[in-house]
């Protein structure tokens, strides 16, 4: 039976070359698109070099003051006070990583410009993020304490800072004219890993703050880590206790909000949401849309192709009806056919993806932005080519099941 | 083997109602060649269509094979059809997509047997029809003549008690009408199979057991 499915299938999808031209681009090029995202997606989510530990972690990245009486409202990272005072003593998570967010700096080798993100951390920062040195070390304590002129550069800035050479530790490198010795070499993350991302480490102790500032907003975040998964509420809850409890200067504000929150959450709550919303919702929302958007308009087409088709096969349809084929076995055929024709479009989705994967990858739009069809899309992009082939098939095929006999063969 | 009783159709549109079929009483036996003959238009084909079960009349009852046809649901009609009858249609209706082959075992496909089972079946289908030699051809590669016997073998393939052929020689020159005609004749002839065949041919009807005649939708012999 699958057999007669599959040869009425081909000879169909022969019969129509535009026609199936039209279906098979439609479903291959949205599948890419999804394909795409998804690894798109999974880069940004999933827990990736050198944070590999997110399922344990919890990241500190907002805070917010308002002071409804007096019109006052602040919202942005909190400071490294804040973070070093308070969050550090916290005794639920293992360990606590303070560090800032990237600040580009310039320096000039050969007359050209280079613009080096530096990013200023603790010692934690090393312990909780798993760096892979190329060589050296990362700096210690009591350099940081010392606030020596000590720096953990990336692969990336090595080569286009000193070349070729095999060995840079010792060396040094300046940069908005500050000499830093370099103590290591780390594998480079891409800037799409915001917490981790950087070209240049640096002991905090060199950031540019005022050391006697207690205020509350800064520019640095924490990462704070557990011993597992089962940890985090606990974390959670400690941090909403330590805000809740925190003094609050009531000449000036008179609401203070932060969350710890999971690491796709820290980075909606970054860019779309607010201390009230972590904007993950939001973000679903929109990624959903944008789904089923690139899922409607194929769907759509092939409803629409696959129902005109019928009027074609009317024939066909009453032949199999008459010799014993009932109303359900035909809308069966029918989304078996379809989804014949849907896989053959994932297939060629698959292929078209791994295409624009491989140029993505070549092409360094983002530098060290690697992206990979893993199984887990694969599987995500087969689903989704069910999903097309039972959602444009199921209605062509009740409607040609209800076809009646008589009237189709006159159409003949 | 089939008895139509008081049988009606009636096509109702809005605004017109055309009587199809009038009191229609009709009894066919095991083993009997009938042909339908009248003028186009006359029910013929509408008659031969509810004794296939693939048309409901408006009154009356039918009986088919020891079977009350009324009353069956959408898959018990099919397994009905699918047992106990075969199509001849005036067009052929072959899938043009499929082989020879695949054609002719079409029935098969809904009931159960293995693909080497179907093979062997539709390989005899078209060796007593004389095609033995065409089954890796598609319908669109054949003559009328050819075509025709390739739907008798469809027809047969599932060893149907009745055969229903809704003027199996009208699309074929006289010559390929006759074989045609020769090969339901010893269908019937070997292997008791009913059949019931519309034509608008008079030597055609001339060769079978016994002749219908309708006019306006009613019999009138």
């Amino acid at each position: 039976m699958l057999k007669n499915y599959f040869k009425i299938a081909i000879a169909v999808l022969k019969r129509r070359k535009f026609f199936t031209f039209i279906s098979l681009f439609g479903i291959s090029f949205s599948l890419t698109i999804i394909m795409v995202l998804t690894a798109f997606s999974d880069h940004l989510v999933d827990s990736s070099y050198p944070d590999a530990h997110r399922s344990r972690n919890l990241y500190i990245s907002m805070m917010r003051l308002t002071g409804e009486k007096h019109g006052f409202s602040q919202n942005g990272p909190p400071s490294f006070y804040f973070l070093d005072h308070y969050v550090k003593k916290m005794k639920t998570p293992e360990k606590v990583a303070i560090t800032s967010f990237h600040q580009p700096t310039n320096t000039y080798i050969n007359n050209k410009k280079l613009t080096i993100d530096q990013k200023f951390t603790d010692d934690t920062f090393w312990e909780v993020l798993d760096f892979e040195f190329l060589e050296g070390k990362p700096y210690t304590r009591q350099q940081i304490d010392n606030a020596e002129r000590v720096a953990v550069i990336s692969e990336n800035v090595r080569r286009k800072y000193f070349g070729d050479e095999p060995s840079v530790t010792g060396r040094y490198i300046e940069t908005d004219n500050i000499r830093y010795r370099v103590s290591g070499v780390v594998k480079s993350v891409p800037i799409t890993q915001f917490a981790t991302y950087g070209d240049m480490y640096l002991p905090h102790t060199l950031g540019k703050r005022d050391p006697q500032d207690k205020g509350l907003n800064g520019d640095y975040f924490a990462i704070l880590q557990g011993k597992d998964a089962s940890s985090l509420p606990a974390m959670a809850a400690e941090y909403d206790d330590i805000i809740r409890r925190l003094p609050i200067d009531t000449s000036r504000y008179d609401k203070i909000s932060s969350r710890a929150d999971k690491y796709v959450a820290s980075y909606t709550r970054l860019f779309i949401g607010n201390q009230d919303d972590s904007g993950l919702n939001r973000l679903l929302l929109y990624v959903g849309l944008v789904l089923l958007f690139f899922l409607l308009l194929p769907t759509l087409n092939l409803v629409n192709i696959n129902t005109s088709r019928i009027m074609e096969r009317s024939s066909e349809i009453a032949v199999r009806k008459a010799f014993g084929a009932s109303s359900g076995t035909l809308a069966l055929q029918f989304i078996v056919e379809n989804l014949i024709l849907t896989v053959i479009g994932g297939l060629i989705g698959v292929v078209l993806s791994f295409i624009v994967l491989a140029i993505w990858n070549n092409s360094g739009a983002l530098e060290d932005v690697y992206l990979y069809l893993n199984y887990k899309v694969l599987i995500i992009s087969l689903l989704v080519c069910l999903v097309f082939g039972l959602m444009s098939g199921v209605y062509p095929a009740w409607r040609m099941s209800r076809l009646h006999v008589v009237t189709a063969l006159k159409t003949y | 083997m089939i008895h139509l009783q008081n049988i009606e159709k009636v096509y109702r549109t809005d605004t017109v109602e055309t009587q199809a079929l009038s009191s229609i009483n009709l009894n066919v036996a095991k083993g009997e060649f009938l042909s339908i003959m009248g003028p186009s238009g006359c029910g013929k084909s509408t008659l031969l269509n509810i004794m296939g079960l693939l048309d409901e009349p408006t009154r009356g009852s039918i009986r088919i094979a020891d079977s009350t046809a009324d009353k069956l649901s959408d898959k018990q009609l099919a397994h009905f059809r699918n047992r106990t009858i075969g199509f001849i249609f005036q067009s052929y209706h072959l899938i043009n997509d499929l082989r020879v082959l695949d054609n002719v075992e079409l029935p098969l496909l809904y009931r159960k047997s293995t693909a080497k089972e179907r093979k062997q079946l539709a390989l005899e289908a078209l060796e007593k029809v004389g095609l033995s030699n065409r089954t890796k051809h598609f319908p669109t590669q054949l003559s009328g003549g050819q075509k025709q016997r390739v739907a008798i073998a469809r027809a047969i393939v599932g060893q149907p008690e009745i055969i229903l052929a809704d003027e199996p020689t009208g699309n074929l020159d006289s010559a390929m009408g006759s074989d045609v005609m020769d090969i339901l004749i010893r269908l019937n002839k070997d292997e008791g199979t009913t059949i019931v065949m519309v034509t608008h041919d008079e030597n055609m009807a001339r060769k079978t057991h016994r002749l219908v005649r309708l006019f306006d939708g009613s019999q009138v012999q």
